[in-house]
């Protein structure tokens, strides 16, 4: 209930800032939300020596297109979910704001620091995996954009440096004719997901797929971009029966362990489920999207 | 370990405290404000007991380190009367039923009050699903929705029968 001791700092730049982790390396962490280090802290499952608030730097809390859309390290999740062009352009965004924690928790919890705390069970993950998104890291020695298909490399573990801070998430303007959802399972508000799945698809003038992006949460140590299912979509028509096997494969693709929520068979099962779910419903959002989905329940 | 000195307005009363980085803000406001209507239910920052009003916005205080708060303005359970009026949040919660124990109740006001000052009307399904951070064991939340559904109609009474200000009103009127 009571954190370890730490020293405490909240710059008011985000070079200060920089330079306390340069030298700190391991020993700091770094605090934005706080709903996920701050229970660690009281668990005393993290013990730091110094904590660095990012709270105080302006310059971190946009939101909003330039080129693509950029999320500052300051967006709360409460923002990303109020927001009515994330929710108009990025409905698998919006989606996914809804289901983090609960409404108070989200009201300080921020959309890096989700994406950045790596936990398989958190949302945003499977979520930028499926967008195609972009990690921006930046440390003492400059700034890098890092594919958020290389940043996740183990269990709650990332391709950051220690010294370094995500200081913004971008994501590819929607593509025309472009849907997403995101589908989570969970026992109650506020737990993690069971199993949640995160759906991207842009159709051609056609109407067969040309792209998609699929995110499996918390089925594997890491979230799991689902490529064979994405692949067996590419070119065809996103027909009921082509997204029920898209499903299929996806729920092939993930990795889960039994645990209090549920069996590997279980939980792998409902990922096919709340695929085949996302799936459809990334298709209904795709304005334009010519032939109707066929025999849709 | 650092010792830090903060600033923080409580209920409209500016409150100085001098507060270890590892205090939680849950902690300032129950041991050193004495301010022991907010809650600490759990470990987990599930149940919302604790909830408070940080610069307007509802947070989970268990979850928040004093330091964070320092120059913001906290709002606390002790806080929503008025010259010995119940705010019409503590009034649905009395007219209606929507406590038993009382235990999630100061959490679970400070969330409604938030929730009406941003949407004065809201429909049942919004009123549940801003509750869902707020954990109640005893009443099964149905009166707790009827209390913060009576709170919004008082307040919109209190809204309409507020002194109109200084401008032309054509006969018949407009409102």
């Amino acid at each position: 209930m009571i954190p370890g001791r730490f020293d405490y700092v909240a710059p008011s730049t985000l070079d200060e800032a920089l330079e306390v982790l340069a030298g700190e390396g391991e020993e700091a962490k770094v605090l934005t939300g706080g709903m996920s280090l701050i229970p660690l802290l009281k668990l005393r499952l993290a013990s730091p020596r110094v904590v660095v608030d990012l709270n105080r730097i302006p310059g971190l809390a946009h939101l909003g297109e330039n080129g693509e859309l950029r999320i500052g390290a300051l967006v709360r999740e409460s923002e990303l979910e109020a927001s009515p062009l994330v929710r108009a352009r990025y409905p698998l965004l919006h989606d996914a704001a809804r289901v983090v924690a609960d409404p108070v928790v989200r009201n300080r919890a921020t959309v890096c620091g989700n994406v950045a705390h790596a936990d398989p069970a958190n949302d945003h993950p499977a979520a930028m995996l499926a967008l195609r998104a972009t990690v921006v890291a930046r440390g003492v020695a400059g700034e890098r954009a890092i594919p958020v298909d290389d940043f996740f490399t183990g269990l709650f573990a990332t391709a950051l440096d220690p010294a370094e801070v995500v200081t913004e998430l971008r994501i590819p303007l929607p593509a025309p004719r472009s849907g997403g959802a995101y589908v989570k399972m969970e026992r109650k508000v506020g737990d993690f997901a069971t199993a949640a799945v995160a759906a991207q698809l842009a159709l051609a003038e056609d109407g067969t797929c040309v792209e998609a992006g699929i995110g499996l949460t918390n089925v594997g140590p890491t979230p799991i971009r689902a490529e064979r299912a994405e692949a067996y979509l590419r070119g065809k028509r996103p027909e009921e029966s082509v997204l029920r096997e898209a499903a299929r494969l996806a729920a092939a693709e993930a990795r889960p362990t039994e645990d209090r929520r549920g069996s590997a068979e279980y939980k792998r099962d409902l990922v096919r489920v709340l695929a085949t779910r996302a799936l459809r419903r990334a298709v209904q959002r795709a304005p334009g999207r010519g032939a109707a989905v066929v025999g849709q329940r | 370990m650092s010792v830090h000195q903060i600033r923080v307005t409580v209920n409209g009363v500016e409150r100085t405290a001098e507060v270890e980085a590892r205090l939680l803000l849950v902690h300032l406001i129950r041991e050193v404000f004495r301010l022991t209507g907010t809650h600490i239910g759990c470990d987990t920052t599930h149940c919302g007991a604790c909830t408070v009003l940080l610069d307007g916005r509802p947070v989970k205080s268990c979850t928040v380190l004093a330091v964070q708060a320092d120059g913001a303005e906290l709002l606390t359970v002790e806080g929503l009367a008025r010259d010995g009026a119940l705010h019409p949040v503590q009034e649905g919660f009395r007219e209606e039923h929507g406590l038993q124990c009382g235990f999630c109740t100061p959490g679970m006001m400070m969330t409604a009050v938030a929730l009406l000052e941003r949407n004065p009307n809201p429909t049942e399904p919004e009123i549940r699903e801003a509750i869902s951070g707020n954990l109640c064991r005893c009443t099964g939340y149905v009166n707790i929705v009827k209390a913060i559904q009576h709170a919004a109609l008082r307040l919109s009474e209190r809204a309409a029968e507020a002194p109109e200000p200084e401008t032309a009103v054509p006969a018949g009127g407009t409102r």
